[in-house]
């Protein structure tokens, strides 16, 4: 008898605990609007930052998970997410398979180049040539003629450099293999340009930013790379790297954004493939500004032109997505420096603009506020 | 004055159990077997699946891959095959694994030992406490540790006399690193600890008192009435060990923070390396292309299996022949 009870009330509390939570889902998930972004990870302090204010703002909710731009191009192309976010701009393989895709460049993101070298503080000159011999261990030594010839006036000691780069496959190892590539042929005939490099063995690999900052931190006269925003973050110095205009620059947020406004003079338009533009600006076909920082790069967010294609999208949701990448790239800029992440520049945000005004749901355009 | 008016209830209760309410031993006996087989379909499935996904990788390369020492998944040339030698990574979890044995095992025996024959009870509870909490830190506390707080240490007071008194041997000559073969090695130990000091106090209480007695009453001092103890519990001991062993390959997140992450065959234990299961951490998360990309890491995950079957079956063996050799020594 007292088993049956007990059964009984257990059945009975499930059978609450199913209905009731079917009741809360279905009354709290129907009410706002809710869309969902998947991509790198990059940008996804800044994306969460924005969809946090935009929710406050409108009360629909953006859900954006940082899973890497590999995934994120790969949910977007699968359609099992409302918009997707890449470092790179899509391969003409991937673009050529996800049909209708735009590209929205919504931030700025640089590489620099970092060092710990006693005495010696931020500022050391780099330039490509030179930092592709010294991750690919041709130069060995801080004194090397090829480095102290930059650095004129500044005593670098006789020492063993010690090279840390990113162990995780990584779109910031992939953006600085690029500018190394195209700045040095012996690089790119043996390590290329890719998320996952094989270095030299006697190289440090850490585990994400904060892993190669530490491994820098730790190894007296090493060098490594990370993205300006951690760089600027924490205190470790960081180089200077020569464009092509010739000038030794140091990444700040206005030289990024000087090397954004420089690449949107030859930017495609937003349906069409961003392939040409990518992994870094490669300006060696436009005049590019004294200071410009070389190693740097958009981050995208990606939706089709006609949303009708992912599968239970409504006008209402269409006009959200717009709006809030409406929002992102003008209001949302604001935002931007405070996490350390470079605002688009104006010639930018017009191009966007025109991208953006091609959004339709079922052929008619969504963006009729603008 | 219920109770007493329940109790006979309840008896006259027990008596009148029928058979068919007897039947649920046998249910319970059955599901309590099914849930004991799981172990079987678990292992089975994740044995099979991972074959099954290497099996691209392993056709592609064979014994290349088990002996290459290259390792390139984007080739700067399209036109080459991608490379993937997992000889450094066999080398880096073998020589980590090693290292944290000679280190962790020695004073985890030691604190087994002290545990078990000379602390006072109440030291005992504190010490058994904190072993047991070091076993519960997540290993990502470890690796944090390990980055912010030991490799600085072991950077400015340890590694440079080390370099200066046994500089003569190869493995402690070159530039030092403070993420290294070495310091992964360190945290090992440390990690294995929790685990091979507990069973051995463990095995160590479980030896006869008698056993203690007889060797005291011939006279023995307490390091030989230890080494009695020691020998007594030796199967026991050596599973301890191995478990530890197996902690300490396929200890994932906290080398993978100071292990140094490079595809290196390396001489000197100054070097940065690469273990099985740290590549694994590393790559897993964005290999989606080429395919055969991810059935080389899932090959990396089938060595590593191979490896913790191979030291599984090693330890059963063990101790197998040491607990023969007591039986037989008994006999006698």
């Amino acid at each position: 008898m007292n088993y049956k009870i007990v059964a009984i009330s257990e059945g009975i509390v499930l059978i609450g605990l199913i209905v009731g939570f079917s009741i809360y889902s279905l009354y709290f998930t129907s009410q706002p609007i809710r869309l969902s972004g998947a991509g790198a990870t990059f940008p996804a302090p800044l994306i969460q930052k924005w969809s946090a204010e935009f929710k406050d703002m409108t009360g629909a909710q953006i859900n954006y998970e940082g899973i890497g731009s590999g995934g994120g191009v790969k949910q977007f192309t699968d359609k099992t997410v409302d918009f997707g976010a890449s470092d790179p701009p899509m391969k003409d393989s991937e673009f050529s398979t996800a049909r209708g895709t735009l590209h929205i460049p919504i931030t700025i993101g640089g590489v620099v180049p970092i060092y710990n070298i006693q005495g010696i503080s931020k500022g050391l000159n780099f330039s490509g040539q030179v930092l592709a011999d010294i991750f690919s261990l041709n130069i060995t030594r801080w004194n090397d003629p090829r480095l102290a010839a930059l650095n004129l006036g500044t005593a670098l000691p006789d020492t063993e450099i010690v090279v840390c780069h990113r162990s995780d496959s990584s779109g910031t190892t992939n953006v600085f293999t690029s500018f190394l590539s195209d700045e040095s042929a012996a690089w790119k005939a043996t390590y290329g340009a890719s998320n996952v490099i094989n270095w030299p063995s006697q190289t440090v690999g850490g585990k994400g930013n904060p892993g190669v900052a530490a491994a820098v931190q730790q190894n007296q006269n090493s060098i490594g790379y990370v993205e300006l925003s951690y760089a600027l973050q924490s205190d470790i110095p960081y180089g200077k790297v020569q464009n092509t205009a010739g000038r030794f620059v140091e990444p700040t947020i206005e030289t990024l954004a000087a090397a954004a406004s420089a690449v949107s003079l030859i930017l495609p338009p937003g349906n069409a493939s961003w392939a040409s533009v990518g992994s870094y600006f490669n300006l060696h076909n436009v005049e590019e500004p004294n200071d410009a920082y070389p190693i740097t790069s958009f981050s995208y967010a990606l939706v089709y032109r006609e949303l009708n294609v992912r599968p239970g999208m409504t006008l209402d949701k269409a006009k959200t997505l717009t709006w809030f990448l409406w929002w992102a790239i003008h209001d949302g800029q604001h935002y931007a420096p405070g996490l350390s992440y470079v605002p688009l520049p104006q010639t930018v945000v017009t191009h966007n603009e025109a991208t953006l005004r091609m959004i339709s749901f079922n052929g008619q355009q969504v963006n009729n506020w603008a | 004055m219920k109770a007493s008016k329940k109790h006979p209830n309840f008896l006259s209760k027990l008596r009148s159990i029928s058979k068919k309410e007897l039947s649920g031993d046998s249910t319970f006996k059955i599901i309590s077997m099914l849930v004991a087989c799981n172990v079987f379909v678990v292992l089975g499935l994740m044995f099979y699946e991972i074959i099954q996904n290497s099996l691209l990788s392993i056709q592609m390369y064979g014994a290349e891959f088990l002996l290459g020492t290259k390792w390139q998944p984007f080739p700067p040339n399209p036109n080459i095959l991608p490379s993937f030698g997992a000889l450094p990574l066999i080398w880096g979890t073998l020589v980590t694994s090693a290292i944290a044995l000679v280190l962790g095992v020695p004073v985890s025996l030691g604190i087994g030992l002290a545990l078990s024959e000379f602390a006072p009870k109440s030291f005992n509870y504190i010490i058994s406490f904190f072993i047991e909490l070091l076993a519960a830190i997540p290993s990502v506390i470890y690796g944090l540790w390990g980055i912010f707080v030991l490799i600085p240490f072991l950077q400015a007071n340890v590694y440079p006399y080390l370099q200066g008194a046994l500089g003569f041997l190869p493995i402690f000559q070159g530039t030092i690193r403070g993420p290294s073969i070495l310091t992964g090695g360190i945290v090992l130990a440390i990690m294995i600890i929790p685990t091979v000091s507990a069973i051995s106090r463990d095995v160590f209480a479980a030896v006869p008192n008698s056993q203690r007695e007889a060797i005291v009453a011939l006279g023995a001092t307490r390091w030989e009435k230890a080494r009695i103890v020691m020998s007594y519990g030796r199967s026991g001991v050596i599973g301890a060990i191995m478990l530890g062993l197996g902690r300490a390959m396929g200890e994932t997140m906290a080398i993978t923070m100071v292990i140094g992450n490079s595809f290196n065959l390396f001489g000197s234990l100054f070097e940065p390396g690469s273990t099985l299961a740290s590549i694994i951490a590393n790559e897993f998360t964005e290999a989606s292309s080429p395919p055969v990309y991810v059935s080389a890491l899932m090959e990396v995950g089938l060595i590593l299996f191979a490896l913790a079957i191979v030291v599984n079956a090693l330890a059963r063996l063990i101790i197998w022949r040491s607990t023969r050799k007591i039986k037989e020594a008994g006999m006698v």
